[in-house]
């Protein structure tokens, strides 16, 4: 079991790292790409680049204001 | 088109990872003993080189449109997280990553630590150090290659930068004996991030379905636009102040 944990928290670290905000806007961003295309059509190429861009916003925004939380 | 940026991407992340594997190893080989701690590094090179063996010829086996959703989802994920960091530290948010101060840290564990010998090895705390810091350091390279390589139909450019960067780390870690605290880590990291967020969102989306427009040329736009914003993100949060230590290169502060 505790072989099981540390294979799971090695494998979170490594794809996820320190942030999960990263990795689940860009999925859910590949996620809606794949149905605008599959589904209605839509070439949407424009939305994982801004799905990029927003997820890493996020997460400097929360990086940045927990420090100052933590130090007010 | 495609080959030389992405081999000179490969090549500083494994750039990268080198001087953080030689802080270790250096920290072993010269707290400890030598033939330990090459033996742990060869041990680590093996392992990292039998992963490349089996996952290259692996990731072939998988339609091309599956392979690059989710290769491309896995390096935006990465290619974010290493600008998050090198954004972090180059507005003081986060401390700089300090070769010296890490190589002091590991002597200080390595001095510490009790002598073990058996199984034709003299220091099982050299080998171990020395294993886990190149194995752990190596992987994400390993990845890095055997996807850009699966992706490009030839692992062998990838390889080759990943195998230059080693030499020449190794190489300036040899002649200098310390570690290479002067190497510009986080403007390097910048760059990797940018290129990994680039090809990562090009991959991606294609596995997606999408037909980027001007097809291959996308990717002349995506680089200069993420960094763009990654550094227009690095200016925002020198603005906004609050920094909890030092800044790092990427734009000089």
């Amino acid at each position: 079991m505790n072989r099981l944990r540390s294979a799971w928290d090695f494998g979170y670290d490594f794809v996820v790292g320190d942030d999960w905000r990263g990795a689940v806007v860009i999925a859910a961003a590949l996620a809606v790409t794949a149905l605008l295309v599959h589904l209605a059509g839509v070439n949407a190429w424009w939305l994982l680049p801004l799905g990029v861009c927003a997820a890493l916003g996020w997460s400097l925004r929360h990086a940045t204001a927990d420090r100052g939380r933590r130090r007010a | 088109m495609n080959t030389l940026p992405l081999t000179l991407t490969v090549f500083v992340a494994c750039v990268v990872e080198a001087v953080e594997a030689l802080t270790i190893v250096l920290a072993a080989g010269l707290t400890r003993e030598w033939r330990s701690t090459f033996q742990g590094m060869t041990v680590a090179l093996v392992v990292l080189a039998a992963i490349s063996a089996a996952l290259g010829p692996a990731l072939t086996l998988i339609p091309l449109g599956a392979l690059r959703l989710a290769v491309g989802a896995l390096l935006a994920i990465f290619g974010v997280q290493w600008l998050r960091k090198a954004i972090l530290r180059a507005t003081g948010h986060k401390a700089l990553h300090d070769e010296a101060g890490a190589y002091l840290r590991e002597v200080a564990a390595a001095q510490s630590a009790e002598r073990r010998s058996g199984r034709g090895v003299r220091d099982w705390y050299a080998f171990t150090l020395s294993f886990k810091g190149v194995l752990l350091e190596g992987l994400e390279v390993v990845f890095i290659v055997v996807t850009f390589g699966s992706n490009q139909g030839s692992i062998w450019p990838a390889v080759i930068a990943a195998a230059a960067a080693v030499l020449v780390v190794a190489g300036v870690g040899i002649a200098v004996r310390a570690p290479l605290a002067k190497v510009p880590e986080n403007a390097m990291k910048f760059a990797v991030g940018v290129m990994l967020t680039s090809f990562g969102t090009f991959w991606g989306a294609e596995g997606a379905g999408v037909r980027w427009p001007g097809n291959d040329a996308a990717l002349l736009v995506l680089v200069p636009v993420f960094l763009l914003v990654a550094l227009g993100y690095v200016l925002m949060l020198r603005r906004a102040g609050r920094p909890t230590s030092h800044p790092a290169g990427v734009l000089s502060a």
